[in-house]
């Protein structure tokens, strides 16, 4: 028996699929509003860069350098690098509530790419970042930061800066995936927050005892700290800029096979 | 187009979480109008549901919607169906339209017929006051109605409803009823689960019953009351109200002897039993 009991699909909605970059454009939307509009992060984005500024200027400038004018030059891209650190942080917490919520069941059951809601994730992180980026700087020279950098060299440190923060958003994107909850999320990012710490941010590696320096001198902050404060002097990174390079792409490839194998087999984590 | 009466088909639909067997070889054909799927928590209704909307894989079977089959035209299913999960899919940080307009953008629609769309749904479900109000701040009932509207953005053919009204309040629940029933009379295919007899009483035209991963009936509300047991003898107190009730096996034998083992002065009622003890009696346990 055949009857005509469900009906066709309304003339109204015909089966459009949507462009290949919709998806994507629309999570970045997405993800960009949830920045702008918690209060959290924003408070991360502006006055967390400002008072690190201020503490390391005065508080430990004095102490360190002597003159805190020119600690300033020298701390400058290290507090750049903790603010990505602590920003990018976040995105394992957003990735983690998507999956712990029915968000990610949703998106599932939608003819698009399930991974345009991490790429969404990742692209605001990137753009909320260099946001900080430019308040550190700002707030640099508004204490006196003077960098001699010319077109190029700005290009070029920014660019460092934007690879960094892409590798390390892309891995905290990862683990908000396997992080059993947002709670969890962002306590993985502990080591990652705690890298700067130990390498030439904030004081040269020659002080520190042997064992520490050997850590300080084969891990990532070291060489991308060298290369945008010697970038934003005006002067070759030299050697240094290789490892600066390679590192956040190495990291950036690690992140991006794990989420391509671990993605797929993700589910959302509140079934029952 | 297929013209069809069997809008979901499986066909010895197994699936195993490790070694527990969650769904044991269910066979099943989904009619249309609304089915209520009905059975206590752990019965394995979500993770049919999943199943049925390419959420899980299946381990053995077979399972077509509207003659598609799940796993080798998952994009074709995806198509054909809305699903409103057992958690709420809201987003929170946005408001009504906002997260309308981006499940319409994510459907094909273009900015402007999404937005057009979203108005609609809001109206649509008594949420147009709200609409710009970040949904974080909706009522339990509201945020159920906006999910709802998410699923029917491009107007499914098949609605999959888990648990729609767990967690609300009785008008609310019944508004939402109202909806699905509405749904259902344009002609969209509506299978929901649900641990609530009463709802599934007053919303399915037929309804199975799962448990432990087995489908133990299937049929009119009528159909299972006939069908499962015989009738009950009830006990009335002083005031002529029920206070206890013997199941029989609906023989005059059986329903003699029960009669034989009260105290000759109790007054009772014979009757058909109700849907809540038929699935006590199918399931072993209380539905709810
Ligand atoms: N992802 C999963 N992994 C392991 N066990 C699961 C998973 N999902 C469901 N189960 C188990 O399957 C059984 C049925 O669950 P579910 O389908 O959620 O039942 P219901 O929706 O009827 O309450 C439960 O025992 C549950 O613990
Ligand atoms: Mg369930």
């Amino acid at each position: 028996m055949t009857t005509v009991a469900v009906r066709e699909p309304l003339a109204t909605t015909p089966p459009v699929r949507p462009g290949v970059l919709t998806p994507f454009t629309v999570f970045v939307g997405r993800s960009l509003r949830h920045s702008l509009r918690d209060p959290e992060a924003l408070l991360m984005g502006i006055a967390l860069p400002t008072l690190l500024m201020l503490v390391f200027t005065f508080v430990f400038g004095g102490a360190i350098g002597g003159d805190s004018r020119a600690y300033i030059d020298y701390v400058t891209p290290g507090i750049i690098l903790l603010c990505a650190g602590y920003g990018a942080a976040t995105t394992a917490v957003a990735v983690s509530r998507d999956m712990t919520t029915g968000t990610i069941d949703r998106v599932r059951t939608m003819p698009v790419p399930g991974v345009a809601l991490l790429v969404g994730h990742t692209v605001a992180s990137l753009l909320r970042n260099l946001f900080s980026t430019a308040v550190v700087i700002l707030v640099g020279v508004l204490l006196g930061f003077r960098p001699a950098a010319g077109p190029v060299e700005w290009l070029a440190a920014v660019g460092l800066v934007a690879l960094w923060i892409l590798a390390i958003t892309a891995l905290f994107a990862f683990l908000g995936l396997v992080a059993g909850s947002a709670e969890a999320a962002s306590g993985y990012g502990f080591i990652l927050l705690f890298l700067p710490y130990a390498s030439s941010a904030f004081v040269p590696v020659a002080t520190m005892p042997s064992w520490l320096r050997v850590f300080a001198e084969h891990q990532p902050i070291t060489p991308l700290t060298e290369s945008i404060r010697a970038l934003l002097a005006g002067v070759s990174p030299g050697g240094d800029a290789v490892a600066a390079v390679l590192w956040p792409l190495g990291v950036l490839a690690v992140a991006l096979v794990l989420t391509a194998w671990r993605f797929p087999r993700t589910r959302s984590r509140l079934v029952h | 187009m297929t013209y069809t009466d069997e809008v979901l088909v499986l066909d010895d639909v197994t699936k195993r979480f490790g070694a527990h067997t969650v769904l044991d070889g269910v066979s099943w054909r989904i009619g249309p109008g609304i089915t209520a799927l009905l059975g206590p928590n752990g019965a394995g209704k979500t993770t049919l549901i999943r199943i049925v909307s390419t959420l899980e894989h299946l381990d053995g079977g077979r399972l077509t919607v509207l003659g598609h089959d799940v796993v080798r035209e998952r994009r074709t299913v995806q198509q054909l169906l809305g699903l409103t999960g057992q958690h709420t899919a809201v987003d929170g940080m946005l408001s009504g339209t906002e997260n309308l307009v981006m499940v319409g953008r994510l459907l094909g629609l273009s900015r402007l017929d999404a937005r057009r769309r979203a108005g609609e749904l809001l109206d649509q479900f008594d949420l147009a006051d709200a609409a710009r109000r970040r949904a974080g701040t909706y009522s339990g009932g509201m945020r159920r109605r906006l999910d709802l509207a998410m699923s029917l953005v491009r107007a499914p053919r098949v609605l999959l409803l888990d648990e729609p009204t767990t967690g609300l309040d009785p008008r609310s629940r019944r508004a939402l009823w109202e909806q699905v029933r509405r749904l259902a009379d344009d002609g969209t295919a509506v299978l929901l689960t649900t641990q609530y007899l009463e709802e599934a009483d007053a919303l399915a035209d037929r309804i199975a019953v799962l448990d432990s991963g087995r489908l133990v009936a299937e049929g009119t509300a009528a159909e299972l009351k006939a069908g499962a047991g015989g009738d009950v003898v009830e006990v009335l107190d002083e005031h002529g109200q029920p206070s206890g009730a013997l199941s029989t096996d609906g023989t005059a034998g059986h329903v003699a002897s029960v009669l034989r083992s009260l105290p000759g002065t109790a007054r009772v009622q014979v009757r058909r039993p109700t849907l809540d003890e038929v699935v006590l009696q199918l399931t072993g346990k209380d539905a709810a």
